[in-house]
């Protein structure tokens, strides 16, 4: 009798299997998809026009590149440091984190500066416009990613993000990763269709 | 209320997490900032209501211009200022430009103010959590972030109608370089600007919302609470939010290449243009592309507005049947099926850009094939009426109602999804009708018969039945008496956003059927004051509301007839049937809520209910995981 009670607890899942938070930085994740799907989509559309300024992406583009992904890096370790209540290094990696989160932001900068000197300009053909737009619209969804990180950074300093408290850090690690690979994708695909 | 608030308190200590840590709160956090989903239901419900009395009122103006061309106008100068020119006679004229200005701002109220803000906001938030048998939305902070965006948003609308140069003046579809362009129209100007400004932070709001809803059908369900035994309100309500959520990022796209073109200098959509011989410098633009990436969003948007009209119309007439709906999965697919057909349909609008027509003949192909999940919804309404033991309530004769305008409407869609006939009728009040009559008019009756329904749910009162019979009946034989004379007007080949007519001597022929659809939209708006009247009559005078008026299955009806911050006092009950167990069988009641057992009505169970009676236990016994925190 005992065995079959204790099978039946085991076979009766838990309702609540995903996290509210997380499943709402998944659909917030794909409103972003969506609005950078129909930014080059509608760049592809326009460029196969006709009458399209081809452009040399800025060097330093392919270096903000790689700080992303290190700081990617860093946050995957502060994650895991966090898993197992290692506080020191939590609070290390996820400064490095945002460390490197805003130096990509100051080479971003650097970039359309070179783009400038380069003469490509927001005004003009369309092909140079659409770089600024991208480009710039990708720093603003950095930055409400560093809005983001910086509260997890907050807590993490205030020793609220523990093995047992992870909800935080995972949703802030799911947009910092998902805002590293959509660099990456925009990169690429201007590296590409140029 | 007190003991509610207190039964809630315990239930959630007791279960170890403190869900609703529910104080006395001050007025501003109860009623203002506000993160009940009952209380920013009733805010998004109010602001829609006053958004369609606008958006009405301006539909008057202008169906004046349209019906009576030649009459004195000046009695609206009062209200209109500058927009009513002065004749040295006395007499007044409208302003031209401020008749387009009316047009644009009609529709863009009506379409996202009142259709979707007005009707998504009002009754996903509020039937949301209180169907599917939850304590409040996923995060009331995003919700009520959701209902201040909207505010602001509204303002800055509401704003730009003050404007020297007047509100946007380029159709709500805003078509560059038209609205790209200061010189194309004053409209053009800083009134399209703020309805940029504002249609951005409208999409912010609209975003937050949809993602709520979902989070909050996917993850906040009670136990028992399977897909198959939603109700279709939500399964609406949740299509509904997946289409905002896809479409309505692609609009902003749109949107924010506008504004650079429009005030950074940009090319975009512009190019080769001339103002008064003088080249402009922008070159390299495609205006197809505003239609390309305007339309992916407006396709998905009409059926943002329809879909919850039609959801609640489900739940409504399934209620005063007395009879199971028919075909609930065949609901819920057709309702799928409309939600994935809309994104690849938008070009239908598109037939007149010189598209290729083979392109046309695909776009028309899928076009049409809408209308077969569209018949299969009326049809499940028509045959769940048939030989139901109907109840008009107020609230059943606009869903019925609603899908009378379905059926005629849809009738012209299938004309119009044509690309050959399309092109004769694009661009003349054919396509007026048509749409007005499909998901205007349909989508209103859906509002106004959810309205009539909750009413008693959201303030504890009944309306006045009376009152609401004579408003039906007003309403729906204005609707029809102006939109059905409209597609005559269309096929005589009258164009749309014309200022007047009387220049054209073939046009004088209908100038009797104009006259006679204005008065009849002026019969139409006067029924809606009784129901503003009554509405607000009833939120204080109204008779008390009993806990279960339209002997109803669904979950809301089993909460205090003034439901708490919180919803239930003590647990939230537990789900066993779908939610349309209506004159069941062998059932000396009529109806057997969801939160039923099985196993307490062995006299009309079917066999293979029987079965389930055995799994009841399951049910009862599913523990919500407390490792994952609220």
């Amino acid at each position: 009798m005992k065995t079959l009670e204790t099978t039946m607890i085991q076979e009766t899942k838990p309702i609540l299997t995903v996290n509210k938070y997380k499943f709402i930085i998944w659909l917030f994740i794909i409103t972003i998809i969506m609005l950078f799907a129909s930014q080059t989509s509608a760049y592809l559309v326009r460029r196969a026009e006709g009458n399209w300024t081809e452009f040399k992406l800025p060097v330093i583009f392919w270096w903000s590149s790689s700080i992303l992904i290190i700081s990617s890096v860093f946050m995957y370790l502060a994650q895991q440091s966090a898993k197992k209540d290692n506080y020191g290094k939590l609070k290390t990696y996820i400064s490095g984190a945002f460390l490197f989160g805003i130096i990509f932001l100051a080479m971003q900068y650097i970039g359309w500066l070179e783009l400038q000197d380069s003469g490509i300009y927001l005004k003009g053909n369309p092909s140079g416009s659409f770089l600024y737009i991208l480009t710039g619209l990708h720093a603003f969804h950095l930055i409400s990613g560093l809005v983001v990180l910086l509260f997890a950074f907050v807590a993490s300093y205030q020793l609220k993000i523990h093995s047992k408290s992870l909800i935080q850090i995972e949703v802030c690690a799911t947009y910092w990763h998902f805002l590293d690979l959509l660099w990456l994708y925009l990169f690429v695909f201007l590296l590409y269709f140029r | 209320m007190a003991t509610v608030a207190e039964h809630i308190e315990t239930q959630d200590h007791a279960h170890g997490h403190g869900h609703e840590e529910h104080h006395e709160q001050s007025f501003i956090r109860k009623y203002i900032f506000s993160e009940d989903h009952k209380v920013i239901a009733k805010q998004y419900l109010f602001s829609g209501i006053i958004w369609a009395v606008i958006g009405g009122l301006m539909s008057l103006v202008f169906r004046l211009q349209l019906g009576f061309p030649e009459m004195d106008m000046a009695w609206l100068k009062p209200v209109l200022g500058q927009w009513v020119s002065l004749a040295p006679d006395g007499t007044g004229k409208l302003d031209p430009n401020f008749y387009l200005a009316l047009v644009t701002m009609h529709g863009t109220i009506m379409v996202f103010f009142v259709l979707t803000a007005g009707l998504s906001g009002t009754f996903s938030n509020f039937l949301i959590p209180l169907q599917v048998g939850a304590r409040d939305m996923a995060s009331g902070f995003m919700n009520m972030l959701s209902y201040w965006f909207f505010f602001i948003s509204s303002v800055i609308m509401f704003w730009s109608i003050f404007l020297e140069t007047g509100p946007a003046g380029g159709g709500w579809v805003i078509y560059p370089p038209l609205s790209a362009l200061g010189e194309a129209n004053p409209g053009s100007q800083s009134g399209m600007t703020l309805w940029l400004v504002a249609m951005a932070l409208f999409i912010v709001s609209s975003l937050l919302g949809g993602i709520n809803y979902v989070t909050t059908v996917i993850n906040l369900r009670t136990k028992g609470m399977s897909f198959d035994r939603l109700p279709l309100t939500i399964w609406a309500f949740t299509f509904t939010a997946i289409l905002g959520i896809l479409s309505f990022p692609v609009l902003l796209s749109a949107a924010l290449l506008l504004i650079f073109d429009r005030s950074f200098g940009t090319s975009f959509y512009l190019s080769d243009i001339y103002i008064n011989g003088h080249a402009l410098p922008n070159q390299g633009g495609s205006p197809i592309l505003f239609q390309h990436l305007f339309w992916f969003l407006g396709h998905p948007e009409v059926y943002i507005v329809i879909l919850p009209a039609l959801g609640l119309t489900s739940e409504i007439i399934a209620t005063n049947s007395r009879k199971p709906i028919f075909g609930y999965k065949a609901m819920i697919f057709s309702m799928a099926g409309i939600m994935f057909l809309a994104f690849i349909v938008w070009a239908h609008h598109m037939f007149m850009t010189g598209m290729n027509p083979f392109l046309g003949s695909v776009f028309m192909l899928l076009t049409l094939i809408i209308a077969v999940p569209s018949a299969v919804k009326a049809f499940n309404y028509i045959t769940t009426l048939w030989r139901g033991n109907i109840i008009f309530t107020p609230a059943m004769m606009f869903a019925i109602g609603l899908v009378s305008f379905f059926v005629s409407g849809g009738l012209t869609g299938i004309i119009l999804g044509n690309s050959s006939l399309d092109i004769q009728l694009h661009d003349t009040y054919f396509v007026v009708a048509h749409f007005h009559l499909v998901m205007g008019a349909a989508a209103i009756f859906g509002m106004i018969g959810g309205v009539y329904h909750w009413f008693p749910k959201m303030f504890g009162r009944m309306m006045n039945d009376t009152l609401g019979y004579l408003h039906f009946w007003l309403t729906f034989i204005g609707v029809y008496l102006v939109f059905f004379p409209m597609h005559y007007i269309g096929i005589a080949g009258f164009p749309r956003r014309y200022y007047q007519w009387s220049g054209f001597e073939t046009f004088n022929t209908f100038a009797d059927l104009n006259a006679f659809m204005t008065i009849a939209a002026i019969l139409a708006f006067a029924a809606q004051i009784i129901f503003i009247y009554n509405f607000i009559y009833s939120i204080f005078w109204g008779k008390k509301a009993p806990a279960n008026p339209w002997r109803s299955n669904t979950l809301e009806w089993t909460t205090p007839i003034n439901p708490g911050h919180g919803n239930w006092p003590g647990e939230i009950p537990t789900v066993y049937r779908w939610p349309y167990d209506y004159s069941k069988p062998g059932s000396e009641s009529d109806f057997i809520p969801q939160n039923i057992p099985f196993s307490a009505t062995p006299e009309s169970n079917l066999p293979e209910e029987n079965e389930m009676i055995s799994e009841e236990k399951e049910i009862e016994k599913i523990e919500f995981n407390h490792n994952i925190p609220d």
